[in-house]
């Protein structure tokens, strides 16, 4: 690649200079993108050593297996398990909303609506993942969980249901944009193979179109549920403070990432095992979101080349 | 509707009715499912517009907070969402210096001067899982590295710092694709007068990206002006009463000042929450609507 640069320069003759600059230029480049392996590297590093000094405090068996989860207010207990449920309800919920409608919505883009539409439309959509996490958790707050508590009074101010609805909202767009750029690149000679056969639209769209562009639409579905398994500030907003493991999703829950925010914003003192707390949940997250982060990248790996 | 001449073979003509029945049913779901996600964004916005009506005053936009409800109603003595305003847009420069330099130095090493090998691809295959890792996991990274070992405190710079590394992977991701769409023949024409890589690559292959870079960046920039987890963890303020005025002075942001007063009991705060809401998707819009004149400017394919 050398070659090219030895080239003479007419203009002004500098050509060593030129040259001498553009490996050192070469390597000023270089270094910003090791910028991005050292964040990699420093994020496990960080959360390694802050677990590390954690569970010299606390046995890893009771953080994975206890069902109470108070590790600032005495009496302390530190079982994460409360915190895993609260994400976990929270993720479930809004995949309920998100994966059905994200994926009718794609399949509406794709295969029905007029070019001109789907051009409104689809950006339209995408604002919704633009918009501020806390707006949501705003909205939660003072739209949809008196919606909740019109239908069910019993339901509190923080409450699993609202969180859930405006996580769910927020992830259709992820959903709907990666699906429907997932279906849209099916060629159309599959399509008109199958009307070709006799199929309707109907059977095009679920039996040709959605199979055939399915490894797009999973890696979408991973890629958003990651993304609510994340979701913080609409989720410390909307669900509250409280670690429970209940299967009501009118009550108050907490998830990993809430539990964050709150000692984030409290006063606990640095080294002390709250704080330390921080980095053994900040872990437990890191490789849940991790885990389904590869995943989808393998999926979109591994079956790319079928479909094109 | 004429079932008996879209029947040719002789089938039963209710079959293809049902069929046409189901295909139409489909249609209207795929259709209303489209209208959930179109209905919750206007139910969002009117909530926000409609919760802030009357509380976003010229007084709202230039006094710093208050603890006192009374002071954020009209005719008081004033009290606002200032310092955060300057806190948030301090924040975003200096975000945008750190990550223009990063960012679009990475994207040039990657797209211009690796080579199709292990090392590529193992650096693209990271910024995709970094671009995957929850916010608030980079603020624990900030709060590990640039509040305590590198000790900078709840600064602005640590803000920003934290900010960068949140957007960095989206930043190389647009403007590697910038860098792609410049034509090769145009290097090659470069080369062929005698230009040196750097010399190619300065006046060349940037000029002709800036567009689809400065695109890439400020959508970019858009998401870390709204971004609460990771400036909390990293100690930005809820109750300042003056503006940042150095990179290590201690600084609040808008959307944790959002954060502070929609989390308040009193019912006049979910107003005041609201007006902040109202200014932060103000600045936002307008961050937005300059990416989208840009790309529309020079984008030949728009």
């Amino acid at each position: 690649m050398s070659g090219a640069d030895r080239t003479v320069n007419i203009s002004n003759g500098n050509s060593e200079v030129n040259d001498r600059t553009s490996s050192i230029v070469k390597y000023v480049f270089f270094s910003c993108a090791l910028v991005t392996v050292l964040t990699t590297l420093a994020i496990i590093l960080v959360l390694v050593q802050g677990s590390f000094v954690f569970f010299r405090e606390v046995s890893i068996v009771e953080y994975f297996t206890g069902t109470d989860w108070s590790p600032v207010i005495r009496p302390r207990s530190y079982g994460v398990l409360p915190l895993i449920w609260g994400t976990l309800v929270i993720t479930l919920g809004s995949a309920l909303i998100a994966l059905p409608v994200g994926t009718a919505t794609a399949i509406y883009l794709s295969e029905y609506a007029d070019p001109d539409v789907r051009k409104v439309i689809k950006p339209t959509l995408e604002i919704l993942a633009g918009i501020p996490t806390i707006v949501y958790g705003f909205f939660a707050l003072s739209f949809i969980t008196p919606l909740i508590q019109r239908v069910f009074p019993e339901t509190g101010t923080f409450n699993a249901a609202a969180g859930a609805i405006v996580v769910g909202v927020m992830i259709i767009p992820m959903v709907s944009s990666l699906s429907e750029d997932a279906m849209s690149s099916v060629p159309d000679d599959l399509r008109n193979a199958a009307y070709g056969l006799g199929a309707t639209k109907f059977e095009v769209s679920t039996n040709v179109v959605v199979p055939s562009a399915l490894s797009g639409i999973i890696a979408s579905y991973i890629l958003a549920l990651s993304r609510a398994i994340g979701e913080t500030m609409a989720v410390t907003l909307a669900v509250g403070m409280s670690p429970q493991i209940t299967a009501n999703p009118l009550e108050s829950m907490q998830t990993m990432t809430a539990y964050m925010v709150q000692i984030g914003i409290s006063d606990v003192s640095i080294g002390s095992i709250g704080y330390q707390s921080l980095f053994a949940v900040g872990l437990t997250l890191f490789a849940m979101t991790l885990a389904m982060n590869l995943f989808s990248l393998w999926i979109k790996s591994r079956y790319r080349e079928e479909y094109q | 509707m004429s079932t008996e001449t879209e029947t040719p073979f002789g089938e039963p003509t209710d079959d293809i009715e049902r069929k046409r029945l189901i295909g139409r049913v489909f249609v209207a779901i795929c259709f209303a499912s489209t209208l959930v996600g179109i209905v919750a964004l206007v139910a969002l916005i009117a909530d926000v517009l409609y919760e802030s009506w009357g509380w976003v005053t010229w007084e709202f936009l230039t006094y710093p907070p208050s603890q006192v409800v009374e002071n954020f109603m009209p005719d008081a003595r004033g009290a606002g969402i200032y310092p955060a305003i300057v806190g948030s847009v301090f924040l975003i420069a200096l975000t945008a210096v750190f990550t223009i330099f990063l960012g679009v130095g990475a994207a040039v090493y990657l797209e211009e001067y690796a080579a199709e090998s292990r090392l590529k691809s193992f650096i693209e295959a990271n910024i995709a899982n970094l671009a995957g890792v929850p916010s608030i996991v980079y603020g624990l990274l900030g709060l590990a590295i640039f509040v305590r070992a590198v000790q900078m405190g709840s600064s602005l710079i640590a803000g920003a710092l934290t900010l960068t590394l949140l957007i960095l992977p989206i930043v190389i991701v647009s403007t590697q694709e910038a860098l792609r769409a410049v034509p090769d023949s145009q290097r090659q024409a470069a080369y062929g007068v005698g230009a040196t890589k750097w010399q190619v690559i300065r006046d060349v292959v940037l000029p002709r990206a800036l567009p689809g870079i400065m695109t890439g960046t400020i959508l970019s920039l858009s998401r870390a002006i709204g971004e609460t987890a990771p400036i909390l963890m990293v100690g930005a303020s809820t109750s300042l009463f003056v503006a940042p005025d150095g990179l290590t002075s201690p600084f609040s942001a808008m959307p944790m000042t959002v954060f502070d007063w929609a989390k308040r009991p009193e019912p006049e705060f979910q107003h005041i929450a609201a007006a902040g809401i109202v200014v932060l998707l103000t600045i936002l819009l307008l961050m937005n609507a300059v990416a989208i004149l840009i790309r529309n400017k020079y984008d030949p394919r728009a």
